[in-house]
């Protein structure tokens, strides 16, 4: 099969303009009535919700930025009562951190359909085998591409994350024929392989769809090459539904996104106008379908660029090149997003450390590994080694624990970290992709 | 096959409808479902060129229906079964199907014939009473007959208003079954109802109508499932 929904995916340009339209017409004007944000917002631009008229009024709309989904913290944004919610996702993060997201049952149904197109236009069918190796749980990596795959009708094996050895066993076993997972994990699995000294050939494997983090067409060479399989990259983000907002087909030039369901912009992140045609820029979504959370005009910080140009899969859905940057100082460590303020907080709470503090990114063979270098008192640091090591140990929980990862501390002596002005460049990435 | 964009129109100074979008493609059942008084008819009559559109546009086929006689709108295609049937009650029942073609009777008397052949085959309860006065006939029957002189005309749009009104259940049934049958002949269906949860199980999209505003539109099987659509229109208080 090779669309899922074709009626949608291969509309007539005028055809989904007018959807479009309707549905973000329908769209404001729920926002209005049901979210106080937004009717406050709309309010104080003079904004009338009924006033909207076609889509090239876009622009008049506000923004939505993750500061406003982290001060509506956790249920402050949603369209529908609780009771209407069926699933609750959320970001990593402690209160003022993290931010919450909801679905209905339509839009867990909707979710999974589009999820279902990203897998198909990936070469993945009721057919397969596959292997969804992200975490379950409050990301909505694993439970968005599982819903996808069940209703696409595969055969689902929702390993989760980690335990490489075990991954590659049920892999030969259950002879896998699709592998989800982040780029960098797909290579530490074919490296494991080597390691085992399992042949490739003899695996089933055929597809890999691989997102949640940044990668380059030249781990999409290696990939193919060690697990010899076609490697498809897709995107999504919690805030504005999960995985299945764009992907990749086999042609593999940009990710297709599900522009019935989106409204895709790229605006200047200075000027915050809209770019021209074809230039990079900031990502802004605008839902279009959602019932529980829809977004006016999010700003994804993800720089990209519109491919407007026909696609030789017959998809008509324009096409968004891969992730090329942030715009904010968001890292992704193994697949995990992670703000330098939130390594700072916890910091803050701990008594013993300054706050100055450098993150150190890097990869080894193939995994992320973060080091934060903290300064701490002179006093500390000539103490005796149990109180060094107890600090670290204390801090390394406390970060695990607000990141969702783990990271290596080390710590140094005062002011042996270089000292800036302002914000400072505390983030030093090593790693080449 | 119709696309309505921020269509306005009204009765004098009253506005009924307001910025209403939404589009019909070719093939589909697409249903207006709200309470009384929302502007589902108004709007039907509006595409039809009964009421005069104040702003915004409607595409029919491409063309502009927005300042056409309702003659030619029929002519071109786009036929209203009218609320209430609003059969000609004095005239038989084949005389009604006669009148429903007459934009056919301008090119050919024969296309007529094999017309009336067609809808005698879907309604075979009117051929039984074919001189029969339309005044005469049951409800349901009534409605049947206002069907099939709508489907006279060769529609590519057939409009329905309130199909439902003041029939018996069972009938209800039946005349549904009837539209799901011309849907999959190939004709396209707006069906506007009152009754929501019928109106949404054969339908494929729907738009829910709310004094003048769509306030939500989207699969049938969606907005079935919709706990606003619920609450409101199908009498379903969840908790």
């Amino acid at each position: 099969m090779k669309y899922w929904e074709e009626d949608r995916e291969c509309m007539a340009r005028e055809d989904l303009e007018q959807l479009q339209l309707e549905r973000l017409q329908s769209t404001i004007y729920r926002v209005a009535t049901h979210v106080p944000f937004y009717r406050n917002r709309f309010k104080e631009i003079n904004l009338d919700p009924d006033g909207f008229r076609s889509l090239q009024e876009l622009s008049s709309l506000p923004f939505t930025v993750k500061d406003d989904l982290r001060r509506n913290y956790p249920y402050g944004l949603f369209a529908v009562p609780l009771r209407d919610i069926v699933r609750i996702h959320s970001s990593s993060g402690t209160t003022g951190m993290a931010t919450v997201v909801g679905y209905t049952r339509n839009d867990v149904k909707n979710w999974s359909d589009l999820v279902a197109r990203i897998l198909t236009a990936a070469g993945v069918s009721k057919d397969d085998v596959i292997q969804i190796a992200f975490g379950y749980g409050l990301f909505t990596g694993g439970f968005g591409l599982h819903y996808g795959a069940e209703r696409l009708g595969a055969s689902v094996i929702p390993i989760s994350s980690g335990n490489t050895k075990r991954q590659i066993q049920i892999m030969q076993d259950f002879k896998t024929t699709a592998l989800v997972c982040t780029p960098s994990y797909a290579l530490m699995i074919a490296d494991t392989m080597l390691d085992m000294g399992i042949n490739v050939n003899g695996l089933s494997l055929k597809w890999g769809l691989f997102g949640a983090e940044p990668w380059s067409e030249a781990m999409r060479t290696e990939i193919n090459n060690k697990l010899n399989i076609q490697a498809t990259d897709n995107y999504g983000l919690s805030e504005v539904m999960g995985p299945g907002v764009a992907g990749e087909c086999l042609e593999c030039k940009g990710l297709h996104i599900n522009e019935d369901h989106f409204l895709a912009e790229v605006i200047n992140p200075n000027t915050l106008e809209p770019v021209q045609p074809g230039e990079v820029g900031e990502l802004v979504i605008t839902t279009l379908t959602k019932e529980a959370f829809p977004v006016i005009r999010y700003r994804t910080r993800d720089l990209t660029r519109l491919i407007t140009e026909p696609c030789a899969c017959g998809r008509t859905n324009y096409r968004m090149t891969r992730i090329l940057g942030r715009t904010d100082d968001m890292l992704i460590i193994k697949g995990v997003n992670v703000f330098p303020t939130q390594i700072e907080n916890v910091l803050f709470e701990i008594e013993g450390t300054e706050p100055h503090y450098r993150i150190e990114i890097e990869r080894e063979n193939h995994q992320d590994k973060a080091t934060v270098l903290v300064e701490v008192m002179e006093s500390i640091f000539f103490d005796e080694m149990k109180k060094q090591r107890k600090l670290v140990d204390t801090i390394k929980k406390r970060l695990a624990s607000e990141l969702g990862i783990s990271v290596d501390v080390k710590l140094v002596e005062e002011k042996n970290l270089e000292r800036f002005e302002g914000k400072g460049q505390r983030v030093i990435d090593k790693r080449v992709l | 096959m119709l696309k309505v964009r921020n269509l306005e129109a009204g009765y004098g100074k009253l506005r009924v409808l307001k910025r209403i979008s939404m589009h019909v493609d070719p093939g589909e059942i697409v249903t207006i479902i709200g309470a009384n008084g929302a502007g589902k008819t108004t709007l039907l009559h509006t595409i039809n060129g009964l009421v005069k559109v104040s702003s915004g546009e409607i595409l029919f086929k491409d063309n502009n229906l927005g300042r056409i006689a309702p003659e030619k709108i029929v002519a071109s295609g786009c036929s209203l079964v009218p609320e209430g049937r609003q059969v000609f009650s004095t005239m038989t029942v084949e005389e009604n199907l006669i009148l429903g073609g007459y934009v056919l009777a301008k090119k050919t008397m024969g296309g007529i014939d094999a017309e009336i052949a067609r809808v005698y085959e879907l309604f075979p309860v009117l051929k039984e009473r074919d001189r029969q006065l339309a005044g005469t006939l049951s409800g349901g029957e009534q409605q049947m007959l206002a069907m099939g002189r709508a489907l006279m005309a060769k529609p590519s749009l057939i409009m329905m208003d309130e199909p439902s009104t003041g029939l018996a259940p069972l009938i209800v049934k039946n005349i549904f079954k009837v539209i799901l049958r011309l849907r999959d002949e190939g004709n396209t269906v707006l069906l506007v109802e009152q009754n929501a949860k019928a109106a949404l199980g054969i339908a494929d999209r729907g738009y829910v109508l709310e004094t003048g505003k769509i306030i939500l539109q989207g699969a049938a099987q969606d907005l079935l499932q919709n706990r606003d659509v619920q609450r409101a229109y199908l009498g379903r208080e969840t908790d």
